[in-house]
């Protein structure tokens, strides 16, 4: 049995968490795992092609209810976790935290080191989607409507990007509010649109990049460019994350030179 | 009628009745008489409501299939749907796809005696099968009505209720939850599963018509069967989330029995053999 | 009820060249005023209108997407309103929103997946929208050579060649031949077009061996007799755990017919238009006052398999699964259905 198998199945049997989320082998890529039993962690797993964002489950109550559990993440997971605790979304002490660098299994004492691993291990930034944001950026105004729309009209509406989202955890997301209809819920080029932007924008400074919005996608669609266009806007005009929320911080300083 | 089964009737709002706060009760008339008077519907079957510019909202119709020429519904303003309804004026039009669902077996019930139990909101899809049951008074035996709600403003058709109550062949219950009561309240105190076991009307040769609440039908049962009643003499009706109203939409099932087509009208046999899925 | 007319009972095999397949397409998108295909989309294929024969992706397992659009679009309109004055007047849906069509490359288990939709919109009260839309179709499909893990049809009464809701199937035998089985009127006319690009194949044809190998995993009969006793089970949490409550099972289904009904309201005028919706959405069954019957990932999850694989079966005579496979590759999470009821027919 590989180390992971047996320092998470330890935890199990000693009681520590009475839960491990980890990976396991899916069809024909790795997908989440969910272990109940010291036995039930055999089957973890950790390489790089393993991608889904677990935190993802960190705010179903119907799946960690009040117990303490064991996260066996990625990269992204980590991120994740901090910025799920800076909204008030998870109880670190119902929490532990580990992922693999090799062949050791860290486990995450705080939200500093937390921090610290993050800084110190940023994955390689994906060239396709650097490729496509510099592309796009070249286009003029009317140019990049036409692409959106284009490629935006064939999406169907079924919030897999919202699903496979850690941070959308809002109880009733805005395009399920009828009174009144912010958004409507049919597939429309233009409602499409209005879908995706308001998604990223409530993204804004909150998404960790983890991409898995667009992996989720069934059509492939180009959303992922939205997300990281985002972070990048951001921390060019607001600064880093650690700069404060900027969904909910305010400096007078602001700049406000888009109000024209 | 179109053959394209989601084109609602239009209808005028005829009369508006403010029944309780939050609760109103809409008098529809058709467009044209011929509609008016082709229109058949049975006591149970409800209906799809269109606030058009809002949506379609499900309820019982809640008047007797014999007083011909209009249709009730009442409803609380609760959603989109319900504001719209809400906002209509006397001689404005709104729409209605009708008749949905199944009935109340009144056929099976002649020489029978009735006992009706429904709380608050749910006195409507009641008031449609008294009603019909009063229409054709003879034809049935002893009719009991156990109805209570949250408080005295809260009970609708207040004003049926006073026909009922002076009526000799009705024996009429009504009654408010304690603390609902009104210095001038002369009906019951006490809920509604309560009054039923107090009042106790027999069981024999008789059938048990409840709606009302989930909390309400559950501690009303067990009254029923304490009373002697079998499983196959009480009926319900049921209600979930609907919107084709006609088994298309796949919403509205609790296990293999569709809501809107096998339902909403169910006897407690049924209901047993149910999953718990509403 | 619409039925497609089954010719006497020996359908025509016909055989045609490759070289010729593209000039018989073309005749085809000549005349036919709307020609839906398999189209390459980056690394995925879907259902696109074609106007050239080339634009075809042969070599895709099966779409990402099913052909149900072709018949229950993603989103249509009901009727149309106007408000005028006190009075309101509603617009049926023109004639010319339905177009004939052939669809050109589906897979066998696109084709069987009409049957279910067909009988959920004919169920009592007839739809008229859905209707309208299926009888203009025509269904050319292509048997299987390829299968993957996700595909289980040979399971759910299916199979690599099976003819059932097509109009013609084409089976490549080898570089040089195709075998054309004609088994409708509508195959017929479709035929007609290129008259001369067929030929009649001779009985020693053999369709069996070019066809893929799909292993049988579990039997439908197995699945509905086990699911009688399975509400209460603890299977449909264990199976759900990592389930995220998206739409894109249901909407890549080939037999998936769940919709919503929304108002598309401009001031007076507007019009009430029906959508895709799924069962595994939260909000699916919820109530104004709060309430939700299946307030639960699990119970979402046991009313998809219960649905396609209990109620249909019981009530329309017909199982709501072709095991195209699409829900398992489209899923984030890597639900396989075909290894959720492969675990499900071997559950005590």
């Amino acid at each position: 049995m590989s180390k992971l198998s047996k320092d998470t199945a330890a935890l199990l049997s000693e009681g520590t968490v009475k839960m491990i989320i980890g990976y396991e082998q899916g069809t024909e890529r790795p997908r989440p795992a969910f272990c109940h039993t010291p036995e039930d962690c055999e089957r973890l797993i950790f390489n790089d092609q393993c991608s889904n964002n677990l935190a993802v489950y960190l705010t179903k109550k119907e799946i960690i209810g009040e117990d303490k559990v064991g996260v066996v993440g990625n990269y992204y997971v980590i991120k994740t976790v901090i910025q799920l605790n800076l909204e008030n979304q998870i109880n670190l002490q119902n929490l532990v935290l580990m992922t693999v660098d090799g062949d050791d299994i860290i486990t995450f004492g705080s939200i500093d080191e937390m921090q610290q691993y993050v800084d110190t291990h940023e994955p390689v930034p994906n060239e396709k989607v650097l490729a496509a944001i510099k592309k796009i950026d070249k286009m003029s105004r009317s140019e990049r409507w036409e692409y959106w729309k284009s490629e935006l009209s064939k999406c169907v509406r079924c919030y897999a990007c919202r699903a496979a989202c850690p941070l959308c955890y809002c109880n009733r997301c805005v395009t399920e509010v009828n009174c009144p209809q912010w958004i409507e819920p049919w597939a429309s080029p233009l409602s499409n649109m209005e879908w995706q932007i308001n998604r990223v924008m409530h993204m804004s400074g909150r998404c960790v990049g983890c991409g898995e919005c667009a992996a989720a996608c069934p059509l492939e669609l180009p959303i992922g460019i939205l997300t990281k266009k985002m972070g990048m806007d951001i921390k060019n005009t607001f600064g880093g994350w650690k700069d404060g929320s900027v969904l909910s911080t305010y400096n007078v300083n602001d700049k406000e030179n888009f109000i024209k | 009628m179109n053959n394209n089964i989601y084109i609602p009737y239009v209808m005028v709002v005829d009369k508006i009745t403010v029944e309780a706060p939050g609760v109103k009760t809409l008098r529809l008339r058709f467009q044209n008489e011929e509609e008016g008077n082709n229109f058949e519907f049975k006591a149970g079957n409800f209906a799809e409501y269109s606030a058009f510019g809002e949506g379609e909202c499900t309820f019982c119709i809640a008047s007797a299939p014999t007083r011909k020429g209009y249709i009730e519904c009442t409803f609380r303003k609760a959603g989109r749907v319900t504001s719209g309804l809400d906002r209509l004026e006397e001689g404005m039009t709104m729409g209605v796809r009708a008749p949905l669902g199944n009935s109340f077996p009144i056929e099976e019930w002649k020489g029978k005696n009735l006992v009706f139990v429904a709380g608050g909101i749910a006195l409507p899809p009641m008031r449609a099968v008294i009603d019909n049951v009063l229409d054709r008074r003879d034809e049935f035996g002893d009719v009991t009505i156990v109805y209570g709600a949250k408080t005295v403003n809260d009970l609708v058709y207040k004003d049926e209720l006073k026909e009922w109550e002076e009526r000799p062949d009705v024996n009429l219950f009504a009654t408010v939850d304690p603390g609902g009561e009104t210095p001038d309240w002369k009906g019951k105190v006490g809920f509604t599963p309560n009054v039923l076991g107090e009042v106790a009307p027999s069981s024999d040769n008789a059938v048990a018509i409840v709606c009302g609440p989930p909390i309400m039908i559950k501690f009303t049962f067990p009254v029923l069967e304490k009373l002697g009643f079998k499983d196959e003499n009480i009926y319900t009706t049921l209600e979930n989330r609907m919107k084709c109203g006609i088994g298309k939409c796949g919403r509205c099932n609790v296990g293999p029995m569709f809501v809107c087509k096998d339902g909403p009208v169910f006897s407690k046999v049924q209901l047993n053999a149910l999953p718990p899925e509403f | 009820m619409i039925k497609k007319t089954l010719l006497n009972d020996m359908m025509e095999r016909l055989i045609i060249k490759s070289d010729s397949i593209n000039t018989w397409l073309s005749k085809i998108i000549e005349t036919v005023p709307r020609v839906l295909a398999p189209v390459k989309i980056g690394s995925k294929a879907e259902f696109k209108e074609i106007k050239d024969a080339g634009s075809v992706a042969y070599d895709v397992i099966t779409t990402t997407s099913s052909i149900k659009s072709a018949a229950f679009p993603n989103t249509e309109t009901l009727f149309a309103y106007e408000k005028q004055g006190l009075e309101t007047k509603l617009y049926d849906v023109a004639e010319d929103n339905f177009l004939d069509t052939v669809i050109w490359g589906a897979r066998p288990c696109d084709a069987v997946g009409f049957g279910p939709l067909t009988k959920i919109f004919n169920w009592d009260y007839k739809d008229k929208l859905y209707n309208e839309r299926f009888s203009r179709l025509v269904v050319v499909s292509f048997a299987c050579d390829k299968a993957d893990e996700c595909c289980f049809c040979t399971s759910v009464g299916g199979g690599p060649g099976n003819t059932a809701g097509s109009d013609i199937m084409l089976t490549k035998i080898n570089d040089e031949d195709t075998l054309v089985e004609v088994l409708t009127d509508k195959g017929s006319k479709l035929i007609d077009l290129c008259k001369d690009c067929f030929t009649d194949a001779d009985d020693s044809v053999d369709k069996e061996s070019v066809l893929a190998k799909v292993p049988v995993k579990f039997t439908r009969e197995q699945i509905h007799e086990k699911l009688a006793k399975a509400f209460e089970s603890p299977i449909w949490k264990a199976q759900s755990e990592r389930c995220l409550g998206c739409g894109a099972c249901a909407f890549v289904c080939p037999t998936c017919a769940c919709f919503d009904i929304q108002e598309d309201a401009h001031g007076n005028h507007g019009r009430r238009v029906r959508c895709w919706d799924s069962c595994g959405f939260t909000l699916f069954t919820q109530h104004t006052s709060g309430h939700n019957p299946r307030p639960t990932q699990a119970t979402r999850w046991r009313q998809r398999v219960m649905h396609k694989f209990s109620y249909m079966p019981d009530r329309l005579d017909i199982y709501g699964c072709t095991g195209c496979g699409r829900c398992s590759r489209a899923c984030p999470v890597d639900m396989n259905i075909a290894e959720h009821l492969t675990n499900i027919a071997n559950n005590e």
